[in-house]
């Protein structure tokens, strides 16, 4: 009978109004790869965090090795043996690995002495417990991603922790390291040790784990021994629900080719060999998963991170683009994904957020018409519907909702020919949202060329006139308006491309 | 009113979310190429265009450092303040420079004179409070020191704001050195010296704000005049007036203080 290292019940967690988890059991024996899977947004990251104590549940029990633990804090799970392999690593890159790897491991006094070679020697057995190349004392700022996050597996195996928790550990190696890895997964199962493995590429999991558990919209929709599934069957669980009516209808006949890309490409963000068409009055949706490329792709179309290789035809007329400046000035617009960052400035005005990208067009001379400047901001917060006292309201005074509406108004008044959305209703509420949609619907009736890059699957299915998906920074299929399928968008998604590199 | 026209500048930089800590050096670096060239025989306007365009080189370094190189602005205008000082220490061995008749009080009487000083700083604030309020240059000044990469999205380009905002900066140094210049026959090779501090405590004091984006020119006139009430008070309770700067420094910390208070309840309703 195998020891069951770690139990989760009925975890539930909220963020404000966001039910990120809503009751989801889970559990993971001694020696097994359990997997975990699902969507963007499903709830894997929060999961993972509340057995690591980056979160706190809100409801639920967790039990680690049969004992129930409450108020888990994150050097408490250390402690209890949960190591977690982060898709990022959090080295310290001015520190050698044996520095490093050792900070992780112990916990000595202010003025305890260090210890050189010991550390250097645990680094090195620890490295060759894993075939890592990797010399102890090589700065980690000089290590590759892959390196480093072997690094990181190291430091999992140094701890002797009795828990592994990997986030798509193999997303930045290239083939030999995967192996290399998969070596190690199996190397600590044989050890008896639990390995909660989250991947998007489902060859990984059929290749290593035991279980699967599919997470979608913060809720378990089934745990099964791997080999019980299909392929076929863990994509349907994954995107199973079914699409609602929420969406407003298509009602846009698509036009002319306003954009069209061959062979666009850019090594610094791994955006290649991308060849895409959008029409007058069409939403194309952007879909993969994250890390696919879909913002990279974005970000070079708007010169953010120009191209290197391919061409941009915009109106049949080729075009460079080197900065957001010739974007605009051709009539791109982009309304980027994170708009607390990116997007609205908060101390300005509405008004002055909404006019910001288009003072060439506004005022020509270099001299500010407020009259023209209010007006211009009082037709965007009506059409679409900002909720605000005046256009005088600061920008950090509205919601996230009205936040987005204030950026697209920016956007819009620079008058593009093609505007592209990246992740339009992330963090909107359920109103907005619907709104955010209809909007995005009247523009695309008005003429314009969409392009949508969404994670969320429903939105993608139910707003797209055609869908492209990415993955591995090209793309890696087209649907067409009748063939739009949330299953086949996954596949798409899921499917390879990504090894190459 | 010399110190009035280096806080407006002073007053761009901060908005831009940067700093110039150089302005004295450049204000005795300016003084000096003025008498320089004067002293050679030069034509007045030949020496007041020369000190324009040291202040013009002088900005568009720092501006070079701070906007393409994209390096620290307090590191790089600590280490200009000193190279200037330097630099005029050595050149001018701290010698005294008689000014050619017809300088002094732009060759008016003094009240004439005085009047004409405090009536070119009072219009240069006036024009750059319009310019900031209602050019699209000014909108884009509070837009970088704002938010620098919605800025760039938006297609403002914020090298160049943050570059144009130093260079204006070394301009309205020599500007204020000639103003500065016309009050006295002769010129000091270390007539800046302090000048920063007067010039950032009106700036801050005046409303605008160290984390950059925040700030009215008008509030910096009102800072300057707070700030210069204070060695009128030290003497009228009977107080050393050495105490000036070291209530001058304090009171940078206690606006920078109240900024950082506002900043923080603002990002925390947000």
């Amino acid at each position: 009978m195998p020891q069951t290292l770690l139990q989760l019940t009925n975890i539930t967690k909220s963020f404000g109004a966001v039910r990120a988890l809503k009751g989801v059991s889970f559990s993971l024996e001694a020696g097994e790869v359990h997997a975990l899977l699902g969507e963007n947004g499903a709830g894997k990251s929060t999961l993972v965090k509340t057995i690591t104590g980056a979160h706190q549940a809100d409801g639920g029990a967790l039990e680690i090795c049969g004992e129930v633990v409450s108020n888990l804090t994150p050097a408490g799970a250390r402690e209890l043996g949960i190591a977690c392999v982060y898709q990022q690593p959090a080295l310290f890159p001015d520190l050698s690995v044996a520095e490093n790897i050792s900070l992780r491991l112990e916990k000595p006094g202010v003025f305890s002495r260090v210890k050189w070679k010991s550390q250097r020697e645990r680094a090195a057995e620890l490295l060759k417990r894993i075939g890592a190349e990797v010399s102890p004392e090589a700065e980690v700022r000089s290590l590759s991603m892959p390196e480093q996050q072997l690094v990181e597996i190291a430091c999992a195996l140094g701890s002797g922790a009795r828990i592994v928790i990997m986030d798509e550990p193999t997303a930045s190696l290239t083939q030999k390291e995967q192996h290399l890895l998969f070596k190690v997964v199996r190397d600590l199962r044989e050890n008896g040790v639990g390995v909660v493995y989250i991947s998007h590429r489902l060859e990984e999991i059929f290749a290593l784990a035991d279980r699967v558990t599919v997470l979608r919209d913060g809720e378990s929709v089934g745990t099964n021994a791997v080999d019980d599934l299909t392929e076929a069957q863990m994509i349907k669980l994954m995107v199973g629900r079914e699409v609602s009516a929420i969406y407003p209808p298509a009602q846009s006949e698509a036009g002319e080719v306003v954009l069209s890309v061959k062979g666009l490409g850019c090594v610094a963000s791994g955006v290649s060999g991308v060849d895409l068409e959008l029409r007058a009055g069409e939403i194309v949706g952007l879909a993969g998963m994250v890390g696919a490329g879909r913002t990279e792709l974005a970000r070079v179309l708007f010169g953010i991170t120009p191209a290197d290789e391919g061409r941009i035809f915009l109106n049949g007329k080729e075009l460079t683009i080197l900065n957001p400046r010739e974007a605009i000035a051709q009539g791109i617009a982009y309304v980027p994904e994170d708009r607390r960052l990116h997007g609205v400035v908060l101390e300005m005005p509405i008004s002055e957020n909404i006019t910001m990208a288009s003072h060439s067009g506004l005022f020509p001379v270099g001299v500010l018409k407020f009259k023209a400047e209010t007006e211009v901001a009082k037709i965007f917060i009506r059409n679409l519907g900002v909720k605000a006292s005046g256009p005088d309201a600061a920008g950090g005074s509205l919601s996230g909702g009205n936040q987005q509406k204030v950026s697209v108004a920016r956007w819009l008044a620079t008058e593009p020919k093609l505007l592209i959305l990246d992740e339009p209703t992330q963090g909107v509420d359920v109103g907005a949202k619907s709104e955010i949609h209809r909007i995005i619907r009247e523009l695309a009736k008005e003429g314009l060329a969409v392009l949508m890059i969404s994670s969320d699957l429903a939105e993608v299915v139910g707003m797209s006139d055609r869908v492209a998906v990415m993955s591995g920074g090209s793309i890696a299929g087209i649907l067409e308006k009748e063939a739009i399928d949330a299953h086949d968008i996954m596949e798409l998604a899921l499917s390879g491309g990504e090894v190459e590199r | 009113m010399p110190a009035l026209v280096l806080a407006l500048g002073v007053a761009l930089v901060i908005i831009t979310r940067q700093i110039d800590i150089s302005i004295g050096s450049q204000f005795s670096m300016c003084a000096v190429v003025v008498g320089v060239v004067a002293a050679a025989g030069a034509p007045l306007w030949v020496a007041l265009a020369a000190a324009m365009g040291a202040g013009v080189v002088m900005g568009a370094l720092n501006g070079v450092l701070v906007a393409v190189l994209k390096l620290p602005s307090i590191v790089v205008t600590l280490a200009t303040l000193v190279i200037w000082q330097e630099v005029i220490r050595l050149w001018q061995k701290g010698r005294l420079m008689s000014l050619p008749e017809g300088v002094q009080w732009f060759g008016m009487s003094q009240a004439g004179g005085q009047a004409a000083v405090i009536g070119t700083a009072i219009s240069l604030l006036v024009v750059m409070a319009w310019a900031m309020k209602n050019l699209s240059a000014g909108r884009y000044v509070y837009a970088a020191g704002s938010d620098a990469e919605a800025a760039r999205l938006a297609g403002i380009r914020p090298t160049l704001v943050t570059f144009g905002v130093f260079v204006l900066m070394g301009l309205l140094a020599a500007f204020a050195a000639v103003l500065n210049l016309v009050q006295s026959p002769q010129v000091q090779p270390n007539g800046g010296v302090g000048l920063e501090l007067k010039a950032i405590a009106a700036a801050v004091v005046g409303g605008v704000a160290i984390s950059g984006g925040r700030g009215r020119l008008w509030g910096v006139l009102l800072g300057l005049l707070l700030l210069a009430s204070v060695n009128p008070a030290l003497t009228h309770f009977h107080q050393p007036p050495y105490w000036e700067k070291a209530i001058q420094g304090l009171v940078i910390l206690l606006a920078v203080a109240a900024d950082r208070a506002r900043a923080g309840s603002v990002s925390r309703k947000a």
